[in-house]
């Protein structure tokens, strides 16, 4: 049992690196972790003794990511208890300092954010970011293709393509 | 010079860097005709860079303690201290008793009581985790304590006396597994109700209250069960709790 926990627990600082980066917001981040570790020690007899413990996080995290994004959709006020609002800090992205990649990570569509966050942050193959995300590797490689683009667009790489979002 | 097509595919494991060595020569030669291109890879690789350098502090950051993952309590070093202080007390605790053998029975019967008004005042003030399994999974929660405990265990209803379970938490007792279930008003008052499996399963007590400082406390024995019912509530009220609690468990 406790060795369960030690091999869980090392994972930690990078399941919230990964949670920071794809919310945006470090309550959200600190919730997703939970959620997921959670899930994980309730789940432990599913994992398979040998088989990347990462992967299989990361994989737990994205599943809960992906139903809680998509029940905010369904309830878009969702009420929080009064101690969580107390200690949220939102970070507002702000829109005129496109350079900042927080920002630009943010205007990422999910499914791009993941794949180039994955890749770029977390040092996932396309192989196992395939695995994780659940989708076949051509998926990974066109959304990865598409967020990188997008984020050269949004930080000032491209300024043609950049440019038609600012003219009035 | 002979090539292979060069795909997206390629340029990304070009900036990832797991691209076979034999090929990187080969999109360096692609890249060396394709200014344009290059400049596109170059920036994919600046926002790798970016990521890390925005999201790695994350990594130093010491995680808050709701993400510290929970081990069991003999584990943790304060409890192994603790753990190694009971040790030495036991070896007194056993010297005394081969004078003062009959004393124990008696000790034994009122340290109990005791142990449920710690284990109030230990996790009654706690807010963001009083309890380990909550009462929105009342049935999870009855099944894991009564199997740890190896007795089938009800949890009473309390609405009726504005008191509404928030949960409950499995604890060492001092024979064993115990369960405390946690319940609260709307003034944020709460009780707890103790479950400990007795060793002599034949027994029937009265209620008898014991008081721990500010805890007070009604306990009995019910056959194989003993209840303890704590609170920092006044003994009128308590009392009425307990009958209540009593006669929900024996119907």
């Amino acid at each position: 049992m406790s060795d369960l926990n030690d091999l869980v627990e090392q994972h930690i600082p990078r399941l919230r690196r990964y949670a920071r980066a794809l919310t945006g917001d470090r309550a959200a981040a600190d919730d997703l972790v939970q959620d997921t570790l959670e899930r994980a020690l309730s789940r432990f007899h599913l994992w398979r003794r040998g088989s990347d413990l990462r992967a299989w996080l990361f994989t737990i995290m994205h599943n809960i990511f992906v139903n809680q994004a998509r029940s905010r959709m369904r309830y878009p006020h969702e009420p929080l208890d009064e101690p969580a609002a107390a200690g949220l800090q939102y970070r507002e992205p702000d829109w005129s300092e496109l350079r900042d990649i927080g920002a630009a990570l943010a205007r990422l569509p999910a499914e791009q954010r993941t794949v180039v966050l994955l890749v770029g942050l977390e040092q996932f193959t396309y192989e196992e970011a395939a695995r994780v995300l659940e989708v076949p590797i051509g998926t990974v490689m066109s959304r990865l293709s598409r967020g990188r683009e997008r984020m050269r667009a949004l930080l000032g790489g491209d300024f043609r393509s950049a440019a038609l979002k600012v003219v009035k | 010079m002979s090539r292979h097509v060069v795909t997206e595919a390629d340029l990304h494991a070009y900036v990832d860097g797991v691209l076979p060595l034999a090929r990187v020569a080969e999109i360096e030669a692609y890249l060396a005709e394709r200014p344009e291109e290059a400049a596109r890879l170059a920036a994919y690789r600046e926002q790798r860079a970016a990521l890390r350098r925005e999201f790695d502090p994350v990594l130093d950051e010491p995680p808050p303690l709701r993400l510290r993952v929970p081990r069991p309590y003999w584990l943790r070093p304060l409890a192994r201290y603790a753990a190694m202080v009971a040790w030495f007390a036991l070896g007194g605790v056993i010297g005394w008793q081969l004078h003062a053998y009959t004393a124990e029975q008696r000790a034994e019967a009122n340290s109990w009581p005791r142990r449920a008004a710690i284990a109030h005042v230990v996790y009654s003030p706690e807010v963001r985790h009083p309890v380990e399994v909550g009462a929105d999974q009342e049935a999870h929660l009855v099944t894991w304590l009564s199997k740890r405990l190896g007795a089938p265990l009800k949890v009473p209803h309390l609405g009726d006396l504005g008191y509404s379970l928030v949960g409950g938490r499995l604890l060492p007792g001092d024979r064993g597994p115990v369960a405390q279930f946690m319940y609260q008003d709307g003034k944020g008052q709460r009780l707890t109700l103790y479950v400990r499996v007795n060793a002599d399963d034949s027994r029937e007590t009265a209620f008898r209250f014991a008081q721990e400082n500010r805890v007070g406390v009604f306990y009995w024995l019910d056959r194989k069960l003993g209840y303890a019912l704590s609170g920092e509530v006044e003994r009128g009220e308590l009392l009425r709790i307990a009958t209540a609690v009593y006669r929900q468990l024996n119907p």
